[in-house]
């Protein structure tokens, strides 16, 4: 096989050795059920709590606050769901002038924008956010009302790398007083960012495995002490009743451990990718004139690029630079079923000409400079290419 | 499934027309060079055609396109070059957007509106052809 140039990181990434290590005794040694009272049970238990622990440490939460999940998907339908239906008693229809209300952005991942819609008579309001992906503080504080029982921002976009404000925001819904709850998913944060929940001031935030390091089909939510839910699965009561399954021993092992891990590398890694994605920013600019970084360089997740080729589609650009040995992805609509550039690419009002030639580079741990110069070389035959058979 | 990373859910058919589309115009039209030309879509939609064809002793002699448009609007359009040329007209008006996605060996469901894309340039590139031999 070729070698292959990932830059697919926000999609998801390969597993640290380290990781792989934490996991290997939990397959076939110690296989057993963490609900079973013999040893083999006790020994996952422990596992389980050992994890738990460590997870909370890396968040600066209790224990009893983490709830394993089966990844981020699970974990904001949780948050969404699990509120929504603690919040109204079970009922899902309301008098019009009773109807809870949710506040999200236009930037949410599919996994809180779908369960959103899918609440039935719930009334949703969903924040612009400006040409760099940062959410309207001013509307945010214009939206907020005394039906509202929810707000969820994402910590970072997975598309274009903005970054919320989340402790800014915090104070705001704080302000507003109420019974306002606020969730974050911070499924890309955990490489770059801090995830210390009591600086963020967060209630529920959403992590996963698949995007740190870790094992796919794992992540958790954590649930600040006081804060109510009902659950989504219903079964043996694992997880304080708010998860029924056995509990995925090797994979919780392998989450906690890559956690730690993003988190004890994160300022170093983001120091390094930033250097690194500014050289290549700059190198597709100034090459290629009709480039469009998506976004500004401020308040991004380092290890984000996102760029619009003028005329030319995301799609065959991706699968050009595919043949080439290069994984990215696009935002263009026919890499999608709606046939609708992304809501993201939408959000922060991208020409037409350009929403639809967007591309999404992400850097990771195995990303070195060579890989970088490796695509600026390739990028402009493909893009001339694809230009000359383009009828823009 | 190979595990090399090229391969995604289209044809190899699709991939060849893709890599090296055919009849391309590259260069824009000297006077005379084609009898009409035709254009659908619109960049907002993201799916911009255009096309042109030349036509002699009632057959189609060449037809070039461009498009800004998707793996599956280029292979189709490309594949659709090629099954019009030597065709009268009236033939190639015939093709469906069926036929084309038979000719490149099927497409993703989601992508067969890229192949109609092909077939409505045509139309109106056929229509344009049609009215200029009137003005004639």
């Amino acid at each position: 096989m070729k070698k292959r140039i990932y830059l697919d990181h926000a999609a998801t990434t390969y597993m640290d050795p380290r990781v792989k290590a934490a996991m290997e005794p939990y397959w076939e040694k110690n296989f057993g059920n963490p609900s079973s009272i013999y040893e083999e049970g006790r020994a996952a238990k422990k596992a389980i709590a050992g994890a738990r622990l460590k997870v909370a440490s890396v968040i600066n939460a209790r224990p009893d606050e983490i709830i394993f999940t089966a990844g981020g998907t699970e974990s904001d339908n949780l948050a969404v769901f699990g509120l929504a239906r603690s919040s109204v008693g079970g009922r899902t229809s309301h008098r019009p002038s009773h109807r809870p209300h949710i506040i999200v952005s236009k930037i949410e991942h599919h996994a809180i924008l779908h369960p959103c819609q899918a609440l039935g008579d719930f009334e949703i309001s969903y924040i612009s956010v400006d040409k760099n992906g940062i959410v309207g503080l001013e509307e945010l504080k214009n939206t907020l009302k005394k039906e509202t029982i929810l707000v969820s921002i994402m910590y970072a976009n997975n598309e274009i790398g903005s970054i919320q404000p989340i402790a800014e925001i915090a104070k705001i819904i704080r302000k507003h007083g109420g019974k306002v709850l606020f969730h974050t998913d911070a499924v890309q944060a955990p490489p770059y960012l801090d995830l210390n929940v009591l600086k963020l001031g967060v209630d529920l935030m959403t992590l996963n495995g698949s995007k740190i390091y870790g094992p796919k089909g794992i992540g958790c939510l954590y649930k600040k002490r006081n804060v109510k839910l009902k659950p989504i699965l219903y079964g043996g009561g694992q997880e304080a009743g708010l998860r029924s399954g056995t509990e995925n021993v090797p994979a919780i092992v392998g989450f906690a451990a890559a956690l730690e891990l993003a988190q004890k590398d994160r300022e170093k890694e983001s120091k390094r990718l930033e250097k690194l994605r500014n050289y290549f920013v700059e190198r597709i600019l100034k090459m290629e004139p009709s480039a469009r970084l998506n976004g500004s360089l401020e308040n991004r997740l380092p290890n984000n690029v996102n760029i619009s080729f003028c005329g030319v589609e995301g799609e065959s650009i991706v699968l050009y630079l595919d043949a080439k040995g290069v994984a990215c992805s696009t935002g263009s609509a026919c890499s999608s079923d709606s046939l609708e550039p992304s809501h993201v690419i939408m959000a922060i009002k991208t020409p037409p000409k350009y929403a639809h030639g967007s591309v999404r580079f992400t850097l990771g741990k195995k990303t070195i400079k060579k890989d970088i110069d490796y695509v600026l070389k390739v990028l402009p035959g493909i893009i001339k290419k694809l230009k000359n058979i383009s009828a823009i | 499934m190979t595990n090399d990373g090229v391969n995604w859910q289209y044809s190899e058919k699709v991939k060849e027309h893709f890599f090296n589309p055919k009849n391309v115009l590259f260069d824009d039209p000297e006077p005379g060079q084609f009898d009409a030309e035709g254009e659908v879509g619109s960049p907002a939609c993201g799916d911009l055609m255009k096309m042109w064809v030349r036509v002699e002793n009632g057959k189609i002699k060449d037809l070039k396109w461009r498009t800004f448009g998707c793996a599956s609007a280029i292979a189709s359009t490309s594949v659709f070059s090629e099954m019009v040329t030597g065709k009268t007209i009236e033939e190639a008006l015939k093709i469906t957007p069926q036929d084309i996605i038979k000719e490149l060996g099927g497409l993703p469901p989601i992508k067969i509106h890229c192949s109609v894309l092909a077939d409505q340039a045509f139309k109106k590139t056929a229509e344009n052809w049609k009215k200029s031999k009137k003005a004639l």
